[in-house]
């Protein structure tokens, strides 16, 4: 994050995406958007709303609810020289497409000998706590993380999410990009004018501090943030890491943050079970064992099917007491 | 009759039909020693031969250009063979070699190769259809005329991604052909055991162009598939051939004892009455368009070819285990 902030215009999750995109396609005509309802309407949440009306509907393409044969569709253009940015409105439809991301995309380089790339996008939501119960709100990002051939990138800020998608777009291999639905419109934060990419796989200190490392992905990342600013009343200084992908990990900014600080706790969205926070915390513990003070600690969405009702929702993603409640008693304070 | 009214009758030139032949036997020849290689336990893996369904490839791809597309399946050999991919490096691939079309790292059935349009064979039943489409996507978005065809076998009409894009391809008048190989077996069972209604209506269903084609006659198949690979090019959008066929062989070299679902009658009948090669090759003669002597010395001349690619195939060596993790990422 640029230090000079307040030099800087500041925007939303959602225009930094559409920035990206629209900054993609001018640059290069063989990039388009594909997926349910982006044209015209510009997707439910909005987010490529107006590409429309300067790329025109070749380059912004309406498809029928069909997204295993459009993602498919998408993994043959990329093959014959387009560079597609699939549009998966919910995360949860990563189900409907698993055949064509996991078999399909991520292996056809590897497989042919490397002869044939896939340069594709694939733009899917994540997050819970909007209601709209199990079937729209879980946070699969580990699912197409453990499928080797695929790069996947998880973007907290407005900042992070235009430089990630950027380069995304720019990869000769099959990205997918998850997008927090609640960071859409409520995330705010600068974006330079002038053009910049943030390089897949290179982590980012989102606070430096030196009592406790949190790792936090996404969505997570403020709520760790939040929490940081609560532990400082009580005497802790919480340094907060964002990964920003799972694939390519940067593993060595992790480890160096938690040598320095020796606790970390490691925050992230999805299912806490044989997920993202178990694949760090093992980074974390086979790295840097005789550094730590005690067990690296994990938060997670519970292991349930996200709920309807408000407080049961709430109850299944961690927040910022939580973090503050396990930094506080890992740090005795 | 004269020379030339001879070819007008075949509807082919003459080095054309000839052309033809030879990669039918070409196909032939590859799959028997693809199965003497898989016998001998020299060739890893599974081997699914195409070894009666080379009418269908060939008259398809012989209407082809070599930048056209193709995607293939995992009883693939005869359709990469037919596109132009050499025996040589396909032997290598199936030995698993590192002078194989994919370094050893695809196998049997994910031969692809660029430089003949083979998008790749594909190991997920269906795999294919939604690959194709995007290619012949990419050809309409980028100005191209290139065409694509998605090959697959009936038991694909299963999957619902072919539908998805079926319907795709017709929305958006993709230069498309979805050839389906009713080879009559998915893998052990009988296609009218798995297939409700009528196949073609599937397809036109969603206002493709179809036809229904002798499968065994690579003059049918190659007309057929050059009316429709034409009527893409000009962008007319795509279209659907169900081919009949019949896969002389097992689902794959290792089944061997088929009684339980096939009688050895009905594959008699096929073998004696129905291979394409015999019927190819006695029609060129009937015809006048070869004498039985040149068909077999191109016989000859072929299997001397395929096994020169053997030898070069057992004598390739296998890669080394350093470069395992080449080739994840581009």
């Amino acid at each position: 994050m640029p230090e000079t902030a307040t030099a800087v215009r500041e925007i939303s999750f959602a225009d930094a995406i559409r920035e990206a995109l629209a900054e993609e396609m001018r640059r290069d005509p063989t990039v388009f958007v594909i997926g349910e309802d982006v044209a015209e309407a510009g997707t439910p949440f909005k987010v490529v709303k107006g590409l429309v009306d300067e790329f025109g509907k070749a380059r912004v393409v309406d498809t029928p609810i069909s997204e295993a044969g459009f993602t498919g569709l998408a993994v043959g253009a990329a093959m014959a020289g387009m560079r597609p940015v699939v549009d998966i409105m919910f995360g949860d439809f990563m189900t409907l497409i698993m055949d064509q991301v996991v078999n399909q995309a991520a292996k056809i380089h590897y497989m042919s000998g490397g002869k044939w790339k896939v340069p594709m996008v694939i733009r899917a939501t994540m997050g819970a706590t909007r209601r709209s119960a199990a079937q729209h709100s879980q946070s699969l990002h580990a699912w197409p993380s453990h499928i080797p051939g695929l790069k996947v990138a998880i973007p907290s800020t407005p900042y992070d999410a235009k430089g990630l998608l950027k380069a995304a777009i720019r990869d000769d291999n099959p990205v997918v990009i998850f997008e927090d639905k609640i960071s859409y419109a409520k995330v705010k934060g600068p974006v330079p004018d002038e053009e910049y990419v943030i390089p897949l796989g290179v982590a980012d200190i989102k606070r430096e501090g030196s009592d406790i490392s949190i790792i936090a992905t996404s969505s997570m990342v403020q709520v760790a943030l939040g929490a940081a600013v609560m532990l400082e009343e009580v005497g802790v200084d919480a340094e907060v890491v964002d990964p920003r992908t799972t694939w390519p990990l940067d593993e060595k900014t992790l480890i160096e943050s938690v040598r320095k600080t020796s606790r970390c706790i490691v925050v992230d969205e999805g299912y806490f079970r044989y997920g993202i926070t178990g694949e760090i915390a093992s980074v974390i513990a086979e790295n840097a064992f005789y550094d730590l003070d005690g067990p690296v600690r994990r938060l997670g969405a519970r292991h349930v099917p996200i709920p309807f009702a408000p407080p049961l929702e709430d109850a299944t993603v961690p927040n910022e007491r939580d973090v503050v409640a396990l930094a506080r008693q890992m740090c005795n304070k | 009759m004269t020379i030339a009214a001879k070819q007008d009758a075949a509807g082919l030139g003459v080095q054309k039909a000839l052309h033809m032949y030879r990669q039918m036997i070409a196909i032939r020849a590859f799959e028997e020693r693809a199965n003497d290689l898989y016998t001998r336990a020299l060739m890893p893996g599974l081997a699914h031969l195409y070894i009666g369904e080379e009418a269908v490839a060939v008259g398809v791809c012989e209407a082809l250009r070599p930048d056209d597309y193709i995607t293939s399946t995992h009883r693939g050999h005869g359709h990469c063979l037919a596109k132009g991919a050499a025996p040589d490096l396909m032997f290598a691939e199936l030995l698993g070699k590192e002078a194989g079309y994919c370094k050893g790292k695809g196998g049997s059935m994910h031969i692809a190769d660029p430089g003949t349009g083979n998008l790749g064979a594909n190991a997920i039943v269906g795999g294919g259809a939604a690959l194709a489409t995007g290619a012949a996507y990419a050809s309409k978005m980028l100005g191209q005329d290139r065409v694509a065809v998605c090959f697959f076998g009936e038991g694909a009409l299963g999957q619902g991604v072919l539908y998805e894009s079926m319907n795709l391809a017709q929305l958006w008048k993709l230069p498309i052909l979805y050839v389906c190989e009713n080879n009559m077996y998915n893998e052990y069972t009988h296609f009218s055991e798995t297939t409700a209604g009528d196949i073609p209506t599937r397809a036109t269903a969603f206002g493709l162009q179809s036809e229904t084609v002798d499968g065994q006659d690579v003059r049918a198949v190659h007309a057929a598939a050059s009316k429709m690979v034409e009527r893409a090019r000009r962008g007319d959008g795509p279209a659907f051939l169900l081919m009949n066929t019949y896969r002389f062989r097992g689902h794959h070299v290792g089944d061997i004892a088929r009684d339980y679902y096939r009688s050895k009658q009905e594959e008699q009948r096929w073998m004696s009455e129905r291979d394409p090669i015999a019927l190819f090759g006695g029609w060129l003669v009937a015809e006048g368009l070869a004498e039985k002597g040149e068909l077999d010395r191109m016989e000859t001349e072929v299997a001397a070819e395929m096994d020169a690619a053997v030898e070069f195939a057992k004598n390739a060596p296998y890669p080394d285990p350093a470069r395992v993790d080449e080739d994840v990422y581009a």
